[in-house]
């Protein structure tokens, strides 16, 4: 029973296309970031007087330092294949959260000032002024967009919403127009390591208790290491981990998957967040630096191998701009690639036939899985192209009994956004982000009907708060949102553990 | 007099596309991708990206996951296209070869499937209210001039007849720069004019869509970001 608020109106379909409704989310807008959040960004801290020079310049640089953003803004035909793919269009019917209508914001400006049709014939080619209005307009839509690249898969030309996104967003920091939530949580990272702001000190006492619990739980010294040096594997996870439910009971599963394998791991305080906010404000700079701690990192705790933890943005950082903004990483093992993903890790070892489990753990657990949108479409795991679609549904596999997928219309590289990435996991963008997760929820409801699904696994940090916050507006008890290495760390039989029945399991086995 | 007109404009035209689009090109070949985007799961190999290519431009493979409707009328279109401008070959080059023959047949028809393909995008952009709301007037003057192009050339073809081989003789004499003389057959004149236009532009407009296709980074690129380090010119002075 939904923990409190109204529920929500299932759609009929999840993708429903709605009549358009002009105006709809008009002038719906985060908080704007104060002069000391644009600050640690490198940013100015207000609109500056010379705004209008300074965005265009910023835009012309963008053409000229970026492909995709010129041949992107260049070659959209308006075909209209992309209208119906959003999910903020599909949840909330305003046009302006169309793909290419969300594109043309800024094209008609880029045509106004840069090309010859929009330089003097702009009623034709629908070109129009740079304006403090466009400005707000900008603000606006592109907090809109949580940059999940479902419109590319489905463009003839692979045109990529997100990128024009990002773009934009650069652009209004560039003039002091930056937004609260993505650049207060850059500054933490920047000083503290981490988008919570969690220090070192608190980091250790968290982890602590931590293994405490986990003590108490298997009878099994299972570690929770924190700089460690010399340790093989240096996990890089989104600080969620360490606090949040349900991400805590994943970072249980790495520390057990990593204890029975026997491998020696450490996190790190001074780059203890996987998440990368540089990503959402489309910044090479920021994404860089808070890249290059990573490394930093690495290298002062002299580990081998770095993997990451359950996180979208963060792994699509990692799997594809890890090596071009802080390698190259020639000083760790070449072996293993570099970085790997724990699911990756995790699957390797069960091939190998390292870890063992009680799939019946998990029994009281009907199963669906959400694949996460910067994994899906931004990245890899495994070997072949789609293993970040088998290998997550592997492990799920092998760790439990009940697995359904859902509409296939909605899952793998077609998926739908939790409706809370790309920086819009901000409570001053609740409504948004309820109406922009109905699409996934009703394709949830789908399932739920059909074959009485419980719960629903991700493996990304933002996902799982985002559906703990708004699955109980669609009748889902918030703890319906599970992490994967959550139910592996249900369900895996630890050696020696004092745990009454795992341990007759493991007998019976033998 | 006539001859000479449309001899100066087709100059005129052909310089335009032809310089506009490779500079066009050039600056979408030279402005670096800083970041590996392919959208995935993509190609890990080049010859996969290649094959990915092919199944982009030739069947339209995005598109027609996306959307059946436009994808049975803009690749119609496509096609038609391609056929007619093979068959459109023999006025420019002497001696035929054995393609542009084989295409003639289908050729002919191609017509029709490019003007039905056209008719269904001209109706959607107007019936369809999403796809109404992201049209400005160039979208439909756009499918308006290829329209006019088809249905004077079909004209042509098969009700009015021009005198074809004047036009082939014309043709060849502008490759050789010299003038000859032009049928002052009026559908002619209007196909010509219309086509003239489509070329001058071609450079400006969404028309560069053609080349841009291949230079988009979400489908051009090879997904092997942990295997090879890729670094654009300008992130690399970062590290300096
Ligand atoms: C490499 C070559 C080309 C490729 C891969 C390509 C692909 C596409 C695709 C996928 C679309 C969107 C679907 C549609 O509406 O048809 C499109 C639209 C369009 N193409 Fe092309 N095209 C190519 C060359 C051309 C050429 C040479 C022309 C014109 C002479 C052209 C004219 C158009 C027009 C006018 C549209 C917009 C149709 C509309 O208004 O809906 N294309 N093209
Ligand atoms: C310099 C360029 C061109 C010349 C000299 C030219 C000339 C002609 C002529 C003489 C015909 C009549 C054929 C006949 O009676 O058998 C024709 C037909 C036609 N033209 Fe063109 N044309 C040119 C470019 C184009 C272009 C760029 C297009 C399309 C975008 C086009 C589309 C058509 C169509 C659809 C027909 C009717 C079907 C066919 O005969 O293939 N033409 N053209
Ligand atoms: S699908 Fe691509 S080309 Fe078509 S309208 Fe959308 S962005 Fe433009
Ligand atoms: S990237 Fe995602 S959120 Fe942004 S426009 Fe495309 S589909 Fe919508």
């Amino acid at each position: 029973m939904p923990d409190g608020a109204e529920e929500f109106r299932k759609m009929q379909h999840a993708l429903d296309v709605p009549c358009l409704k002009p105006g709809a989310m008009e002038g719906v807008q985060p908080f704007k970031a104060k002069p000391e959040h644009q600050e640690k960004v490198g940013m100015p801290g207000e609109l500056i007087p010379d705004w209008k020079e300074k965005a265009l310049e910023k835009m012309a640089e963008l053409g000229e330092k970026n492909r995709a953003f010129k041949v992107y803004l260049d070659t959209c035909v308006k075909c209209g294949a992309c209208t119906d793919k959003c999910h903020y269009f599909l949840g909330t019917g305003d046009p302006k959260n169309m793909p290419v209508a969300r594109q043309d914001l800024l094209r008609s400006v880029y045509r106004r000032y840069f090309t010859f049709a929009g330089k003097y014939f702009p009623w034709l080619v629908g070109a129009r002024d740079l304006t403090e209005d466009v400005l707000e307009e900008w603000y606006s839509y592109y907090h809109q967009c949580s940059e999940c690249r479902r419109c590319s898969v489905f463009c003839p030309y692979g045109i990529d919403t997100a990128e024009i996104t990002m773009a934009a967003r650069e652009i209004l920091d560039t003039v002091g127009v930056g937004q609260k939530y993505s650049n207060e949580i850059i500054g933490k990272v920047k000083e503290v390591g981490n988008n919570l702001g969690l220090n070192p000190k608190a980091l250790r006492a968290t982890l602590e208790d931590l293994e405490e619990d986990l003590e108490e739980d298997t009878g099994l010294a299972v570690r929770l290491p924190l700089d460690e040096k010399g340790a093989d594997i240096l996990l890089i996870t989104p600080s969620a981990d360490f606090f949040a439910e349900p991400h805590i009971d994943g970072l249980l599963g790495y520390a057990k998957v990593f204890h029975e394998a026997g491998v020696s791991w450490t996190i790190s305080s001074y780059a203890s967040e996987a998440a990368n906010f540089g990503l959402f404000i489309g910044s090479y700079e920021n994404m860089r630096e808070i890249s290059l701690r990573i490394r930093k990192a690495a290298e002062d705790l002299g580990v081998k191998r770095i993997v990451f933890g359950e996180c979208g943005h963060a792994w699509r950082v990692a799997y594809s701009f890890l090596d071009t903004l802080a390698g190259p990483f020639d000083f760790l093992d070449q072996k293993y690639p570099i970085p790997q993903h724990i699911l990756e890790f995790t699957w390797d070892e069960i091939q190998k036939g390292t870890l063992k489990f009680d799939k019946s753990k998990n029994d009281d657990i009907r199963l669906t899985y959400h694949d996460s949108c910067n994994v899906a479409r931004a990245s890899r795991m495994g070997d072949m192209p789609g293993g970040q679609f088998e290998i997550p549904r592997n492990v799920i596999k092998a760790v439990c009994n009940n697995y359904f997928d859902m509409d296939p219309d909605t899952i793998k590289e077609s998926t739908l956004c939790c409706g809370g990435g790309g920086g819009l996991l901000t409570d001053d963008l609740m409504d948004l982000r309820i109406k922009g997760s109905s699409p996934r929820m009703t394709a949830l409801q789908d399932v739920t009907e059909e074959h009485g699904v419980t719960h629903m696994a991700a493996i990304c940090a933002i996902c799982k708060t985002q559906f703990s916050k708004v699955m109980p507006k669609f009748g889902y008890e918030m703890d319906s949102v599970v992490s994967v290495h959550q139910l592996v760390s249900n369900a895996i039989i630890l050696t020696g553990s004092n745990d009454g029945e795992s341990a007759e399991e493991e007998t019976s086995d033998e | 007099m006539l001859g000479v007109i449309y001899a100066i404009l087709f100059y005129i035209a052909t310089a335009i596309i032809v310089v506009g689009v490779a500079m066009r090109v050039r600056t979408y070949a030279r402005t670096p991708a800083p970041l590996k985007i392919p959208t995935t799961p993509a190609p890990t190999t080049g010859w996969g990206v290649f094959w990915r290519m092919v199944r982009e431009v030739l069947l339209f493979q995005s598109l027609y996951k996306s959307n059946k409707w436009i994808w049975l009328f803009g690749w119609m279109m496509h096609m038609s296209l391609w056929l007619i401008l093979a068959r459109h070959m023999r006025y420019f080059i002497f001696e035929s070869y054995w393609w542009i023959d084989a295409v003639q047949f289908v050729g002919t028809y191609a017509s029709f499937t490019f003007l039905f393909g056209l008719g269904g995008l001209l109706i959607r952009r107007f019936a369809v209210e999403r796809i109404r709301y992201i049209s400005s007037p160039s979208d439909v003057l756009m499918l308006l001039l290829l329209i006019g192009i088809g249905a004077s050339g079909s004209l042509m073809r098969f009700v009015t007849h021009t005198d074809i081989v004047s036009v082939k003789a014309f043709m060849l004499g502008l490759s050789r720069f010299h003038v000859g003389h032009l049928p002052s057959d009026p559908v002619l004149l209007v196909h010509l004019a219309l086509v003239i236009t489509l070329m001058i532009i071609f450079p400006i407009s969404k028309l560069m869509h053609a080349p841009g296709v291949f230079f988009s980074p979400s489908r051009n690129q090879i997904d092997n970001s942990r295997d090879k380090r890729h670094l654009a010119p300008w992130a690399a002075e970062l590290e300096k």
